[in-house]
């Protein structure tokens, strides 16, 4: 116990003693968190549509008008032909082009049913199912709109309708920010665990210092603990103020218990610091030990849910981010804080963060012992 | 010019004694365009969602098997009472829960109206968004093919063509992308070391008392990593057509031009932090911390950058990765040529000369 604490101390002394790294572990993930969120907008709205009316009449200018009073869709361009509009989807001018047929009115009131055609630009797959489904809704409005208006038409409107209600729960006004705050949050956390501990060990391999603590008759797991423990409280602290900024500039407040988010945030540092050391007994140069860290890095960023729904994903891509634990602990963090979920709701990414950090530090103590005797 | 053929071998020599290096040069870019390419999708679907059924009619049964049957939900129980929906959301096990009120069919005949509740869990609102219109859509289906409405007078029948990606599909938005931020990522860390690491083993004195012009160390230090860049490109290339089946629609050789540009670009940048660093680790924190975020956010294949506040729109112009993936998009995917892409060529070919000229005028033959 008392080795522990002079490691311990020495571990802090030395993190306190580099001037350059303080500001980059604490100040860069705070201007991070408050920048990225501004660029991190997913909510699709400016649309940028193409509109091509060939028909000039009552009903096609009322129908552009309210398109473009919806709030999704920004006129960009109003072509003489179809082919124009679709050359403005070809050169990204344009998100969607909406033909409006000849005679469109005309044809309308004479045969009931008429056409309008969207061509939409498919390459982003989630604007153009977005876009799809806006300009279809507002359509169908449309279309309710002038029946109403229509005396012919009041007749029949009396059909029986099946409606749908629809609610929004945990985030009624569909605030993008409260859905990715917290994701940021967890790879801020992530990039300061994995990369400081991994090359927090490396450097003591490469200015030699590891030598000395080898003949020393400190115990390996001691020595690890004593590696462990000061990013823990780095961590905490940098988590800390994550929560206290998202408090502060975007007014989120977990729904869920305090306790609760620390516990599993333990439990997320423990697995994290685990394969940061694991890293760092594979490396022998800090060169070395930033390629790998950086290479699971960007691949656990990229899948873990931060930006894309780990749900939409194939089953065995989803069976290989199971064991990213940064996965684990983003569900955890969106559950807690917007829906106020508990210990019982959040019990299996807590032990599967667990499993895996248990596996990643006897992985690293094993072979550390290896390299070192 | 036998001078500099030696000094090349040199630097190829050493890039290929490390290891983990290697593997962040080949590995990083196969497995992002396999796990990224098959992994990462904007679809919807099999979303869990559960039933609560207070009517149990006829209607209500045929609406639920046609809700089952489609490939964007699945119904994953029952339940007996909204009580149990709170803990439903709360597990993150469901996406979505369908009501129906009691007497549901005896509603719709009598009173010709009826009324589906649907709660959908907000916290991913995309998600939320998407699945309520998948089932508005489903029961809009319903009303006409149970003939409901199929005598509504003046009916505008959207024709809706997806053009480009009828499958809406993840990879062709995704390998532009990566394409990008691999390219970037692996020339601008690679450089950023190569010139500081020298300085700090002190083997530039020699190199600078040495006879050997200051351009040619810069072009010894560039060519492995220009040379494995190029590599890299063709192996993206062949790896999206081979696994996802994504050819390059438009010609492969503006393609290859635009992306040699782009990658000359991206190790001047890396040249650039690497004369200014004094140190490995901060040469390497620098383009991590400098170069990763703001490639992934500002290129505009995550988010797009219209949407974007417009001070880091303007921002956004200053990244390389922006225009080169506007080049790959219209030249890969849509197959467009020269005439459409000259605009983007041109800046990066800017930026290109511009940071070329600046690292060439920062490089000190003097440490101190």
């Amino acid at each position: 116990m008392k080795t522990l604490l002079f490691l311990l101390e020495k571990e802090f002394r030395q993190i306190m003693r580099n001037k350059q790294m303080i500001p980059l572990l604490l100040i860069a993930p705070v201007i991070q968190l408050v920048l990225l969120p501004l660029a991190a907008n997913y909510t699709v709205k400016n649309i940028s549509i193409a509109v091509v009316d060939n028909d000039h009449s009552t009903f096609s200018r009322k129908l552009i008008n309210k398109i473009t009073a919806s709030g999704y869709f920004r006129l960009t361009g109003y072509t003489a032909s179809y082919k124009e509009a679709l050359s403005m989807v070809e050169q990204d001018k344009a998100d969607l082009a909406l033909q409006i047929p000849i005679n469109f009115e005309r044809d309308l009131v004479r045969e009931n049913s008429n056409k309008v055609f969207i061509a939409i630009n498919a390459i982003e797959g989630t604007k153009a199912g977005l876009g799809g489904a806006y300009i279809g809704s507002i359509i169908n409005d449309f279309n309710a709109e002038i029946r109403g208006d229509w005396p012919a038409a009041q007749v029949t409107i009396a059909a029986p309708q099946i409606t749908t209600v629809s609610s929004y729960w945990y985030n009624p006004f569909m605030n993008y920010n409260l859905y990715i705050v917290p994701a940021i949050l967890v790879t801020l956390v992530t990039a300061m665990a994995a990369m400081q501990s991994a090359f927090n060990i490396v450097q003591e391999k490469e200015s030699g210092t590891i030598e000395q603590i080898n003949v020393t008759p400190i115990k390996k797991y001691i020595f690890i603990l004593g590696k462990l423990i000061p990013f823990m409280v780095l961590g905490t602290i940098l988590f800390t103020i994550g929560l206290l900024i998202s408090w502060l500039l975007y007014g989120i407040v977990p729904v869920g218990n305090l306790f609760v988010l620390y516990v599993s945030l333990f439990f997320y540092l423990f697995s994290m610091l685990g394969f940061g050391l694991l890293v760092s007994t594979y490396s022998s140069t800090q060169q070395q030990a930033m390629s790998l860290a950086f290479f699971f890095i960007l691949i656990f960023n990229m899948l873990s849910g931060v930006f894309n729904s780990v749900d939409s994903m194939p089953q065995w891509a989803q069976i290989i981010v199971e064991t990213f634990p940064p996965s684990h602990f983003i569900k955890i963090m969106r559950m807690v804080v917007l829906k106020g979920s508990g210990f019982g709701d959040i019990s299996y990414h807590l032990a599967a963060m667990f499993v895996i950090g248990l596996i990643l530090n006897t992985w690293a103590v094993l072979n550390y012992r290896k390299t070192s005797g | 010019m036998k001078q500099l053929i030696v000094f090349i071998k040199k630097e190829f020599l050493q890039v290929f004694r490390d290891k983990q290096s290697l593997l962040m040069l080949f590995g990083l870019p196969i497995a992002q365009i396999v796990l990224f390419g098959f992994a990462l999708s904007n679809e919807v679907k099999n979303s869990k969602i559960v039933v609560a059924d207070y009517s149990k009619d006829v209607i209500t049964t045929q609406i639920i098997s046609k809700i089952a049957s489609g490939k964007y939900f699945d119904i994953e129980q029952s339940l007996q009472s909204a009580n149990q929906l709170q803990a439903a959301f709360k597990k993150g096990t469901i996406k979505m829960a369908v009501i129906f009120p009691a007497n549901f069919a005896v509603d719709l005949l009598h009173t010709n109206k009826a009324s589906i509740q649907i709660i959908a869990d907000a916290s991913d609102p995309n998600v939320a968004t998407t699945v309520t219109n998948y089932i508005t859509q489903i029961i809009n289906d319903y009303n006409v093919q149970l003939g409901l409405s199929s005598a509504q007078p003046l009916q505008i029948v959207p024709e809706v063509q997806m053009m480009y990606n009828p499958e809406l599909r993840g990879a062709p938005n995704f390998i532009p992308g990566v394409m990008a931020l691999v390219l970037m990522l692996v020339c601008t860390m690679m450089t950023s070391v190569a010139i500081v690491k020298e300085k700090e083993l002190g083997t530039m004195e020699i190199l600078l008392v040495s006879p050997f012009k200051p351009l040619y160390i810069i072009i010894a230090k560039l060519t492995p990593n220009l040379l494995i860049s190029i590599v890299n490109f063709f192996i993206i290339i062949l790896l999206s057509y081979v696994f996802l089946d994504l050819q390059v629609k438009g010609s492969l050789l503006l393609l290859t031009f635009c992306s040699i540009l782009f990658i000359l670009t991206s190790l001047s940048i890396g040249l650039l932090i690497s004369i200014s660093a004094q140190t490995q680790q901060a040469a390497m924190m620098g383009s991590l911390m400098g170069m990763m975020l703001p490639t992934m956010l500002l290129t505009g294949f995550l988010f797009p950058v219209e949407n974007m506040p417009v001070a880091l729109q303007w921002l956004a112009n200053f990244v390389p990765s922006r225009w080169y993936f506007i080049i790959v998009k219209q030249v890969m995917l849509k197959g467009l040529g020269i005439t459409s892409v000259w605009k983007e060529t041109l800046i990066l070919l800017g930026m290109c000369v511009g940071l070329f000229a600046i690292s060439l005028k920062k490089f000190k033959i003097r440490l101190q």
